[in-house]
């Protein structure tokens, strides 16, 4: 089996701030590779890192077998990216975007047009090539880059936060599109998300980020039964916890608030038990384990959903100007 | 083959977004016109210089001033363009850093060149003869001229962080280029704290030798001004080739 990504030891600082703590990671042909975590984890540093955009402080990464420091050109022509902000000309129509990118990447003349077509249709964009950006949607936009992307054939797409702020009708729409790319194209898809839900639809496998190193790392399935039983979150405003601790088939208890979060094997036989030792409940819910609940379970903390980390770019500049 | 290809995308890019920027390419006219028209012709009515009329005489400087201006804000436009947008694209691509602030000057320079020759075609009006020679060295002193200028905008937005410093780099670097370039008065017999920044002022080699051109009337020779300015051109597109290789 071949490798479309190794790393060894990747290690990324900006001053005092490890950003990326010797990571070890191996990316298989052909799959949907998720690197899952929260805002700063450092998934956009190593996504930048293998994509030639940052020098890594130490360690190692070939992409396609290409040096990430000693083959950069060979490295960038393997590759695509979709960047987590627009990165399209909206001057330009969307056309002209893709013959751009294709000049640039040193696609051969006489498969240009062709090529051109290819990609638009992929992307159900064919009918609207001609307009300028500036006239696209949020959905439509994120669609020409995907198809940017593909355009110089690349063996491993890079997608950077591919579905951030855009609503779930259309996050629902890229991902189908996602999907089908990694069918038809034959490419390895790997994306950073802090979107549980889109890690658990997308991906092969996932490996879970946390202040610059992996905490887990397998399929979506196989993390979410490491959990080892259903999820039972409880309202309560005055807990009585003890006894629930000890209970054999309670794997796992934590507390934020007046929420409680149990992991129970078999839940629906012992809820009965547990709601008596609880006490007092507003509310209950059982439910089989989310990737959240395998986040919080190797970190003790949960991904917050409601924003962003900072583009590549952004980040670079950051580290430019010492913050 | 790849690098040039990348090069004819970054100009072909320009260009598009230069066409297509209509409201953009008719304002350019505007402040050349209002200095050639209200303030030449104002001036014009009483003062003659080096034997021809006061508006004539700023003619090659109004131009000069329209390829400065036009040719520092499109490379200091860098600085968006590093933020937002196509640029983040571009330096992604497999292409040398070189070839990256190639495209970029030269897509720069023929929009200046392009505003500044349009300007030329007022000359007919004010009565200036031309012939081909000196339409010809006047597109190279233009073309040298906004060659480094661009380059200039370009190392300074390379450079900067942000965009906040740009009207720092209007008031105390473009302006006062302008003004000291003796496209508004003859540079001979300048009182000494005048002539000193007439001296170092780049845009002064531009301005005396495409007046030579046009008009017959220099202070240096037109040979000497070619001299100094291409001078210019080479270190800043030495810097700015330098600049870009260390852009992140």
């Amino acid at each position: 089996m071949a490798y479309a990504v190794e790393t060894e030891s990747l290690r990324k600082r900006y001053g005092e701030l490890v950003a990326v703590d010797g990571l070890n990671l191996t990316i298989k042909e052909g799959e949907i590779f998720g690197l899952l975590g929260p805002n700063g984890a450092g998934k956009t540093t190593t996504l930048s890192m293998l994509a030639t955009l940052l020098k890594p402080t130490s360690g190692t990464a070939r992409v396609n077998g290409y040096d990430v420091i000693e083959q950069s050109a060979d490295v960038r022509r393997s590759i695509g990216i979709v960047f987590q902000d627009p990165s399209s000309d909206d001057i330009l129509t969307g056309r002209e975007n893709l013959y751009l990118h294709a000049l640039m990447f040193g696609v051969p003349k006489h498969e240009r047009a062709q090529r051109i077509q290819r990609v638009l249709n992929l992307v159900d964009l064919h009918d609207r090539a001609d307009d300028l950006v500036k006239k696209y949607s949020g959905g439509m936009r994120r669609r020409l880059e995907l198809a940017r992307g593909l355009l110089h054939n690349p063996k491993i797409l890079f997608l950077d936060e591919p579905t951030l702020g855009l609503d779930p009708q259309t996050r629902e729409h890229i991902w189908e599109y996602v999907e089908n790319l990694v069918k038809t194209e034959k490419v390895t898809v790997i994306i950073t998300t802090h979107y549980m839900d889109e890690a658990d639809r997308l991906c092969n496998r996932v490996a879970i980020i946390d202040h610059g190193n992996i905490v887990a790392l397998d399929t979506p399935s196989a993390l979410k039964s490491k959990v080892g039983g259903e999820v039972v979150k409880l309202r309560t405003k005055s807990p009585r916890l003890d006894q629930v601790r000890n209970l054999d088939y309670v794997l796992s208890v934590s507390q934020s608030g007046s929420t409680l979060l149990l992991t129970v094997k078999n839940a629906s036989a012992h809820l009965q038990e547990i709601l008596s030792m609880v006490g007092e409940v507003a509310s209950v819910e059982v439910r089989s384990p989310t990737l959240n609940d395998v986040f919080l379970d190797y970190t003790g903390r949960e991904i917050r959903e409601e924003s962003g980390e900072g583009g590549a770019f952004e980040r670079i500049a950051r580290a430019r100007s010492g913050h | 083959m790849g690098e040039l290809e990348g090069l004819y995308a970054l100009w072909y890019r320009e260009m598009k977004v230069f066409t297509r920027e209509k409201s953009r390419i008719v304002s350019s006219f505007v402040q050349p016109l209002l200095w050639i028209v209200v303030f030449g012709g104002g001036l014009g009515s009483a003062v003659s210089l080096g034997g021809v009329n006061y508006q004539v005489f700023i003619f090659p400087g109004i131009i000069t001033m329209t390829i400065l201006f036009s040719s520092v804000f499109f490379g200091l436009y860098i600085v968006w363009d590093k933020k937002i947008d196509f640029f983040k694209e571009v330096l992604v691509a497999p292409l040398s850093r070189v070839t990256i602030f190639a495209g970029k000057m030269l897509g720069g320079s023929v929009d200046a060149l392009i505003q500044g020759g349009a300007m030329l075609v007022f000359g007919v009006v004010l009565g200036v003869n031309y012939t081909l020679l000196s339409l010809l060295s006047s597109f190279l002193f233009m073309f040298i001229l906004a060659s480094a200028m661009v380059s200039l905008g370009l190392i300074i937005g390379a450079n900067m962080g942000s965009i906040e410093g740009f009207q720092l780099i209007i008031s105390f670097l473009v302006f006062p280029m302008f003004f000291f370039s003796g496209a508004l008065f003859p540079i001979k017999d300048l009182p000494a704290y005048l002539l000193i920044f007439t001296v170092i002022d780049p845009v002064t080699y531009a301005v005396d030798g495409i007046r030579g051109i046009l008009l017959g009337v220099s202070t240096l020779p037109v040979a000497t001004d070619l001299l100094i300015l291409l001078g210019f051109a080479a270190a800043m597109i030495g810097i700015g080739t330098w600049s870009f290789t260390r852009l992140k």
